[in-house]
């Protein structure tokens, strides 16, 4: 498929599952330093559960993640509905600074660096002023562009998103998909759960498409054609409508409130 | 009478207020902090179900060392943590929810603890340790008392960071290695500490109240975490002093006439608090008619 010697992390015939009900079987594979690559299937194919075995949330059951070759660099990971309590007393700022969580750490100082770090880390997201702001003030896609400047400031080696753009709007989405690609410029290797075929297609150079086993791992346009989407289908049985289409999922075109 | 004849008076006059008072002043500092974090991790009935767990290990310790203070407290504390290791275990390898299991392990405490007392003590007893005396608060209790709120106060500044990022976005302090489970452990030990300094002056099912009322009702009047922190222990000890007032004058069981002034405290605030209380949502929609 890969190159091993260009490997983040390697997934040797990988197994992971939860209580014994096994979701994904025997995946192997590689996430090359620099990739951008999308992990696409069905609902219930194993993508999330994928991620947090990579994430270390989940130990497999079976085979090797290894992530010896990160250099030391570490994994920042998105959840797709992170049990995130948004009514919290907890202002902008605050929020992106626990991005330096292993610097800053349980009694650590934020430098006077660290703060400088997080206002431009907002302004990358287009959140510049928003700082002292509570974040129960801000809408979902306010808030996930916040979630995203703390992405930028745990400046890991690997990013995990799950499913990251599911509840913001299109212009949102648009924004925080360059952003996405500029982390790959940096030599940073991302992995995106993702929905949007036509989204995939446009931005992301490298797809796995997985429905509990892996059906196809490479470039987008040799992975996204017409007979493996149809695999995946077959092994899930519960393909979404967008995939019987090949098309792409109607994204609800959700307006944020102006402010 | 002057205002200060009638508020201050009896503090100078007699011994025991004095001590009361001091003891109330301890317990606010420590609950305040603590109620507070109960509140905004959604954790609010852990604190009645551990004020509950608390007791057939007091009354163990009763049945053993009499009305010994160290004796009875050990056992509580003791209780306490036994019922939180146990249901945290049920919650970890069962799919049975946290609550569900803390709840499940309190009830039972609960009627142990009852069933413990009515063999030794008399029914006096039974209702020293529910709803205690916090008149009769001698001075190793209110140095126990004084310890425990030096030790939860800074334990919390210790833990202050975490026990935030643990309550806010849990996932976030698993994936980056910031030992979340620690952070709950040593709070749940804090909470069964405070619970047992408190009970000796208001028992253990009035305990929790001191807790989690001011801390409720601060959530209506001040939005930050530090501000909410202070405001709980502030009410806390508002409540305390009325109540000990209270219970002077009308000669009432100063446990429940703290916990009740404190209750008056919390529904002043849901109707006129400055933030979410039903005044401040009345104003709001007649402004958005208007």
């Amino acid at each position: 498929m890969t190159d091993a010697a260009d490997s983040v992390v390697a997934l040797r015939n990988i197994s992971l599952g939860y209580d014994g009900r096994l979701v994904i079987s025997h995946l192997s594979g590689d996430f090359v330093r620099g990739s951008l690559t999308a992990i696409v299937g069905p609902n219930g194919a194993g993508k999330s559960t994928l991620l947090k075995g990579i994430v270390g949330l989940l130990r497999p059951s079976e085979g090797i993640i290894d992530r010896a070759r990160l250099r030391g660099g570490t994994i920042a990971y998105l959840p797709q509905l992170p049990d995130i309590d948004r009514s919290f007393p907890i202002s902008v700022i605050d929020t992106v600074l626990l991005g330096h969580w292993r610097q800053i750490g349980w009694a650590g100082a934020a430098t006077r660096r660290s703060s400088e770090l997080a206002r431009r880390a907002l302004a990358a997201v287009g959140l510049e002023g928003f700082e002292r702001w509570q974040i129960e003030a801000l809408s979902a896609g306010q808030f996930q562009r916040v979630l995203f400047a703390r992405l930028i400031l745990q400046d890991a080696e690997l990013i995990l998103l799950d499913e990251p753009f599911h509840a913001v709007d299109w212009r949102t989405s648009e924004e925080l998909l360059s952003l996405v690609a500029g982390w790959q410029q940096e030599g940073r290797t991302v992995a995106a759960v993702l929905h949007d075929l036509d989204q995939v297609r446009a931005y992301f150079p490298q797809t796995l498409l997985i429905a509990r086993e892996c059906v196809a791992w490479g470039l987008t346009q040799e992975v996204l054609v017409p007979q493996n989407l149809r695999r995946a289908r077959n092994l899930s049985g519960t393909w979404s409508a967008a995939v019987q289409g090949f098309g792409v999922i109607p994204v609800p075109d959700l307006i944020e409130p102006s402010r | 009478m002057t205002l200060y004849g009638l508020a201050v008076a009896p503090l100078v006059e007699f011994g025991f207020m004095r001590r009361a008072l001091v003891g109330c002043l301890a317990l606010a500092f420590g609950c305040g902090p603590i109620g507070t974090f109960l509140v905004i991790r959604r954790m609010s009935l852990m604190g009645d179900a551990l004020s509950h767990a608390v007791l057939p290990g007091a009354a163990i310790g009763f049945i053993l060392g009499g009305f010994s203070l160290p004796v009875i407290s050990l056992g509580g504390v003791a209780a306490g943590l036994l019922v939180a290791l146990l249901s945290g275990l049920v919650t970890r390898l069962t799919p049975l929810r946290e609550d569900a299991s803390f709840a499940a392990f309190y009830l039972i405490s609960l009627a142990l603890g009852v069933l413990l007392m009515s063999t030794r003590g008399s029914n006096v007893d039974v209702l020293h340790l529910l709803f205690g005396s916090i008149l009769a608060i001698d001075d190793p209790a209110l140095i126990f008392i004084g310890a425990v709120a030096s030790l939860s106060l800074m334990t919390l500044a210790v833990i202050y960071r975490p026990l935030v990022v643990e309550c806010f976005d849990p996932g976030f302090l698993r994936t980056v290695g910031g030992g979340g489970g620690a952070v709950h452990a040593i709070f749940l030990t804090l909470i069964v500490l405070n619970l047992v300094a408190g009970f000796q002056a208001l028992g253990t099912l009035m305990a929790v109240g001191l807790m989690m009322l001011p801390a409720a009702a601060a959530r209506f009047w001040v939005r930050e975490l530090w501000a909410l922190n202070a405001a709980s222990s502030a009410l806390a000890l508002a409540s305390a002093f009325l109540g000990l007032l209270l219970s002077y004058y009308l000669d009432l069981p100063s446990g429940p006439a703290i916990i009740l002034v404190a209750g008056v405290a919390y529904f002043v605030s849901v109707l006129v608090g400055s933030r979410g209380s039903l005044r401040a949502l009345y104003l709001q929609r007649r402004g958005r008619e208007s």
